[in-house]
């Protein structure tokens, strides 16, 4: 497999802030790539210096075999962009805005006609194509976003948080859609908190926080290296006071808060045993969530946080 | 390919000036069309303001409708952009060096402040008779003092697009604009504060009284201005001052 993305000993700073401290990558041609972390983890910064919008401290960074310093130009010619925040044009249509974004990038008009009618139609926005884009749901302006950044081909899509606050059906909508482009070969990096769009959608996925790897691997490889236990999270209605003792069926437990954490490798063995200890303290229960081996529970024995 | 890609940013901004011509006229417009009949046409009638006094104001009135027309087209798109609508990284992310669309900002500017003169020479005329340097053999002198009086106002543009943020611009009308506009010779020529030598040097950092002596040069030429040489120069300094700064600014703020 071909590199398509190169990033070495790169490296930002934003005044005392460190985003990235000293990332190294290497995204295969027609890889669909995942970069997960928690909000901070310096994955938009990555994105954007890759698309040519940040300047990076220190380090390299080349994007379809460009430099993405010093050949800017050519970078931007090669990549296609969906940014957290959509930033469609206000003043110009559905279609104008894919028509204009087109010939931006030197598409003559007839052609870019064509390739704007032929993505609204397969991103299903077509009956949207003469409106203005305020009048978009959230799925149809993030789908609307997807087909503009792809109006001219590029041979790297990025998309950064590709469906925060979507609700669940678009949310499967842009998933269908990022399937097809899989299907289709092209390279994709998505940036994504969202444990499940990693799993599910990424060829390999990188785990990052405070601009560090972590771990990089396919999602299923990464499970493997999840802790065995499930982790049950008891909320109770105060805070735990003071560390909890040994329970019956539990390997570990600490109190964050009012949030009783147990590891455990059943929870039809834990759960009984934290109950029995919220009564006995006299704390209510409010909630009980599982969180069983996953991406989810690896992220939080290599940082010690959630992701969201 | 450069060239094809200016075009169709610069056909983007053509396209939404177009939808917004209702508004655009009213910003830079209204108060002048109605300074023009007032002073030019009401007061003169009415004999409180002596019928020469037209002739004096006439190039100060185009000359501030262009700029502000320019001065708008470049810089309220860009507070906007940058500040939160975040529009114009799509062309950021377009193949040209992000340079070329701070240019194509200014010849989008200076293209409104060409099509305002346009509109506004042939109404002062309408309402105020004939205008001396309105002739065929004054027209490239006129047309250079425009598209230099866009110019400049277009840099100014770009550096407060780039330097201020939305929150500021009612500030930016109080603060810059409006003694900008009092002190720029809009409506006496610079001779006249010969009475007041602090002030008649002080406004000299002013690029209104540039463009408002030039055009005075080119439409009213027996009336006092300066020396067309030294217009011209100073237009060219500040230009190029500002442009240094704008595009400071623009990429400051289009690269992080």
């Amino acid at each position: 497999m071909r590199t398509e993305i190169h990033i070495s000993a790169l490296r930002k700073n934003f005044g005392p802030v460190t985003a990235l401290d000293g990332l190294d990558l290497d995204v295969g041609e027609g890889e669909m790539f995942g970069l997960l972390g928690p909000n901070g983890a310096g994955k938009t910064t990555t994105v954007g210096i890759l698309t040519t919008r940040v300047r990076a401290t220190s380090g390299e960074a080349v994007v379809a075999g460009k430099n993405v310093a010093t050949e800017a130009v050519e970078v931007r010619a090669r990549i296609g962009v969906v940014p957290q925040k959509p930033n469609p044009d206000l003043q110009l249509t559905v279609r104008e805005n894919l028509l204009f974004h087109a010939t931006y990038h030197g598409i003559p008009r007839p052609e870019a006609t064509r390739r704007a009618d032929a993505l609204l139609e397969r991103l299903d926005i077509a009956d949207k194509a003469n409106v203005k884009v305020q009048t978009l749901s959230g799925g149809q302006q993030q789908r609307m976003m997807i087909a503009r950044a792809l109006t001219h081909e590029p041979r790297v899509l990025f998309l950064d948080e590709p469906t925060v606050g979507l609700d669940p059906q678009a949310r499967h909508g842009v998933w269908e859609i990022l399937r097809e482009l899989r299907a289709q070969g092209r390279t994709v990096v998505m940036t994504t908190h969202y444990m499940e769009e990693a799993d599910q959608l990424c060829d390999r996925v990188a785990i990052i926080d405070k601009g560090k790897l972590l771990a990089l691997d396919t999602p299923a490889a990464l499970r493997s290296q999840a802790p065995g236990e499930t982790i049950v999270d008891v909320t109770l209605d105060r805070p735990v006071d003071g560390e909890p003792p040994p329970l019956a069926g539990v390997t570990r437990a600490e109190s964050r808060g009012p949030v009783l954490r147990a590891y455990a490798p059943s929870p039809a063995a834990a759960i009984p045993s934290l109950l029995a200890f919220a009564e006995s303290g006299g704390y209510v229960v409010r909630d009980i969530h599982l969180s069983r081996p996953s991406l989810e529970t690896l992220f939080i024995s290599l940082t010690g946080r959630k992701l969201a | 390919m450069k060239l094809r890609i200016f075009g169709a940013l610069l056909l983007r901004d053509a396209v939404v000036a177009k939808r917004d011509v209702a508004g655009i006229m009213i910003r830079t417009m209204l108060q002048p069309i109605l300074f023009t009949f007032v002073f030019g046409y009401l007061l003169t009638h009415v004999g409180v303001i002596p019928r020469a006094y037209t002739t004096m104001i006439i190039p100060g009135i185009a000359g501030l409708s262009l700029t502000m027309a320019s001065i708008w087209a470049v810089a309220m798109p860009l507070i906007a952009d940058f500040g939160f609508t975040k529009e114009i990284e799509d062309r950021l992310l377009a193949p040209v060096p992000i340079e070329l669309i701070a240019i194509e900002k200014l010849t989008a500017g200076i293209l409104q402040g060409a099509l305002t003169a346009l509109f506004v020479l042939p109404l002062g005329r309408l309402i105020m008779g004939p205008i001396p340097g309105l002739s065929l053999q004054n027209l490239p002198l006129l047309a250079l003092m425009v598209i230099l009086s866009g110019g400049v106002f277009s840099a100014f543009g770009l550096f407060l697009g780039t330097a201020m943020q939305p929150q500021h611009i009612s500030l930016m009308m109080q603060v810059i604009f409006a003694p900008m506009i009092m002190f720029g010779c809009t409506y006496y020529p610079w001779r006249s504060l010969d009475a007041f030598p602090f002030l008649k040097y002080a406004v000299l950092i002013n690029p209104l009284v540039y463009v408002s002596e030039g055009l005075r040069a080119a439409l009213t030429p027996s009336a006092p201005h300066m020396p067309l040489a030294a217009i011209l120069g100073a237009l060219v300094a500040i230009t190029l001052l500002l442009l240094w700064a704008g595009m400071r600014g623009f990429r400051r703020r289009a690269i992080g």
